[in-house]
Parts: C-alpha cells; sequence; structure tokens
C-alpha cells in the first residue's frame, strides 16, 4: 500500500484506493435505483388497484393503443441497452472508439424512441384520448360503435359523494348493470375511460422524463469520453450512468405489456 | 483484499467485463421474449395472460439485471439494495390489492361512480 505510485487523478482523498470508491459508487447507484422504483412503485399499486376494480375500462381503453408502435419502442429501448451495456464493455477495455460510438448509438436510440412516443401522444391528443376532464373523445371510432346509447341510468347518487351512499341506493344502475355487463362487455363504452388515460400518461410520462434524463446523463459521459478520460483504469460514470440507463428498460419492460397488450 | 493488487487496486481489478457472446445471447433472448410476449396475446388464456405477460417481463427484467447491469458478478450487497425495494413495493401492492378487496362487495360491477367535475 505504501508504494510511491504517481496519485490516481480520479482517486478521491478520502478513498483509500479505487476500487474502494468504485464499490462504494456502486452501492450509492443501487441505491438511488431503488429509490426509483419505490417512486414507479406507487403508480403501479394505481395501475393494480384501478385494474383490479374497473378490468372493463383497462380492456377497453387499452386498444386506443398502438400495439406495432409499442412493441417497435420496446425493441429500441431493448437494443439501446445492448449499446450502452456494449459501451460499458468498450470503456472497460481501452476501447476508446467504440466506446464513443456505442454511447452515441445510445443516445440516437434515445432520440427514436422519444420519436415515436410523441407519434403516439400526439394521435392521442388529436382524439381526446387524455386524462380527466380533458377527455373528450366521443366512442365513435373503436369497436365499440355500434354500442347502445346508455343501457344503465345516472345513478342516483350524485357524482361527489357516492362514497356515502350504500350501493342500494344508486338504484336502477345498479340493478341493471350486472346482467347487462357480462354479455355487453367487450362492446360498451365503459364510464370513466379517462381514468385508464391518467394512468397511462402518468406512467409512460414519467417514464419518458427518466428517457430525457438518462440521455443528458449520456451525453455528458460522451463528452467526457471523447476526451478519453476513460478506459480500464476509470470508467465509473460509464458503469453508473449504464445502470441508470438500464433502469429506465426495465421499468419500459413492464409498462409494455401492462399497457399495450392487455387481454 | 489490497494484497492482492499491485499498489493500486483499479476498479478493473473489482469489476466484471461482461463477454461479447454473453451479451449478444442477453440481447437476443430479450427480443425473443418480446415477440413472445407480443403473440400471446393472441391467445386467450384468461387470467393466465396477466400471469404469462408478467413472468414474462420478469424473465426479461432478470436478464438485464444479472447481465447488463452486472449484477451476477457484482457484490451481493448491491442486489440486496436493490431487491428490497422490489419487495417492498410487492408488499405495497399487495395491501393495497387486499383493502380494495375489502370494498369490492359494496361497487357496482363495470360502473365505475363518475369523477367530480364531470
Amino acid at each position: 500500500m505504501s508504494q510511491t505510485t504517481p496519485h490516481d487523478p480520479h482517486l478521491a482523498h478520502h478513498f483509500p484506493d479505487a476500487g474502494t470508491q468504485f464499490e462504494a459508487g456502486k452501492l450509492g447507484m443501487w441505491i438511488f435505483l431503488a429509490t426509483e422504483i419505490l417512486l414507479f412503485g406507487g403508480l403501479f399499486c394505481a395501475y393494480a388497484v384501478y385494474r383490479a376494480n374497473h378490468p372493463e375500462i383497462f380492456i377497453y381503453a387499452h386498444q386506443f393503443l398502438d400495439k406495432v408502435l409499442g412493441g417497435i419502442n420496446t425493441a429500441v429501448l431493448i437494443v439501446s441497452s445492448l449499446t450502452m451495456a456494449w459501451a460499458v464493455r468498450a470503456a472497460q477495455l481501452g476501447h476508446q472508439r467504440a466506446l464513443v460510438r456505442l454511447l452515441a448509438a445510445t443516445i440516437a436510440l434515445g432520440f427514436v424512441f422519444l420519436g415515436i412516443k410523441y407519434v403516439e401522444y400526439e394521435h392521442k391528443w388529436k382524439e381526446g384520448l387524455l386524462p380527466g376532464k380533458r377527455f373528450t373523445h366521443q366512442a365513435a371510432a373503436p369497436p365499440a360503435a355500434a354500442a347502445p346509447a346508455d343501457p344503465d341510468p345516472a345513478p342516483v347518487a350524485a357524482a361527489g359523494d357516492s362514497s356515502v351512499i350504500a350501493p342500494a341506493a344508486r338504484g336502477p344502475a345498479g340493478l341493471a348493470s350486472p346482467s347487462t355487463a357480462s354479455q355487453e362487455k367487450a362492446h360498451k363504452v365503459p364510464r370513466n375511460v379517462q381514468i385508464f388515460f391518467g394512468i397511462y400518461f402518468s406512467m409512460t410520462g414519467l417514464h419518458a422524463i427518466h428517457v430525457i434524463a438518462g440521455m443528458i446523463t449520456l451525453l455528458w459521459i460522451l463528452r467526457r469520453a471523447a476526451r478519453g478520460e476513460f478506459g480500464p483504469r476509470y470508467f465509473t460514470p460509464v458503469d453508473l450512468a449504464g445502470l441508470y440507463w438500464h433502469l429506465v428498460d426495465l421499468i419500459w419492460i413492464y409498462l409494455f405489456p401492462l399497457l399495450y397488450l392487455i387481454h | 483484499m489490497p494484497g492482492h493488487t499491485p499498489a493500486h487496486s483499479s476498479p478493473a481489478a473489482h469489476a466484471h467485463v461482461v463477454p461479447a457472446p454473453v451479451l449478444l445471447a442477453v440481447w437476443a433472448a430479450l427480443m425473443a421474449l418480446t415477440v413472445i410476449t407480443v403473440a400471446a396475446t393472441w391467445v386467450d388464456l384468461g387470467r393466465l395472460n396477466l400471469v404469462l405477460a408478467l413472468g414474462i417481463a420478469t424473465v426479461k427484467a432478470a436478464l438485464v439485471l444479472l447481465y447488463f447491469m452486472h449484477m451476477r458478478y457484482d457484490r451481493p450487497f448491491n442486489a440486496i439494495v436493490f431487491i428490497g425495494a422490489l419487495a417492498f413495493v410487492a408488499l405495497f401492492i399487495f395491501f393495497a390489492l387486499m383493502d380494495t378487496a375489502a370494498y369490492r362487495p359494496e361497487m357496482i360491477p363495470d360502473y365505475a361512480p363518475a369523477m367530480k367535475g364531470q
């Protein structure tokens, strides 16, 4: 430990050696990723509760999502994860040019992902498939075109105080729906479809923000890599940015089947 | 540990370089599983569709974690931190679902109460 080797410029003075510094950085990143999981966990919980209570909304509304575009975006993110993992490998092995190219490719794939996401969002915006009050879609285009006007009349209860009124008090709605609903499940336009789009935009929106954050981080890493800062002796920033990028892929791996592939 | 490496223990001494064929194999498996999960929606398996979709997603996530994120070669403590967070999210969702299921008898089937301002 006491050899007179030249001081490693990347080694912070409070770490005994570069290995310890590397492991400390990694642990810090994993703890941060754990908090990201908890952040998204809240949205996954909202998804689970609403889907458990109102499966018909999810079955109906997911038809407005484009499976092909969603699938392409899944592939784009998986390829970007490969280029990212390969970039870490290139940094570890000191392959300078490959590192720069692979980082650039990863960022480019991030742009492709966001571009496709923009096409999807724009379509929903035009169709009025938006959360809450902004949901203005008139059920005409999708398979529900021939749905009857409204099989169950409006509830007796006022909109806001549903929680204080027992189900029986809601009158005809509660009595009429079970028989008709089971038969027309696929055709009927369910109420409150905007709930699905609230969840859809929250989850994919937060994910897209993470993609943008990952791209900004990778741009910074790319600039440093182009200056030749990384190599077998020091690649921690590439590794940690890579972990963040893979987490973004990881979350999409769950979002894609949960939002686009509802059966 | 410092005794093993001369003077500096460089990160290279700790970090594992994932072989290129492993990276490519993991990528190919992820792509294949994506195709399978899309194809699975063409078959009606009832409740199993959701189980299958989540199962495939979990296999994909495990591949990304183990190989792309180096968890397999990493110190186990990092994995404990991350999987701990996943476990708490699972607990959170489980209890939320139990809670909402307790109120289900009061709900009207296929009917979501209108929200304020509608």
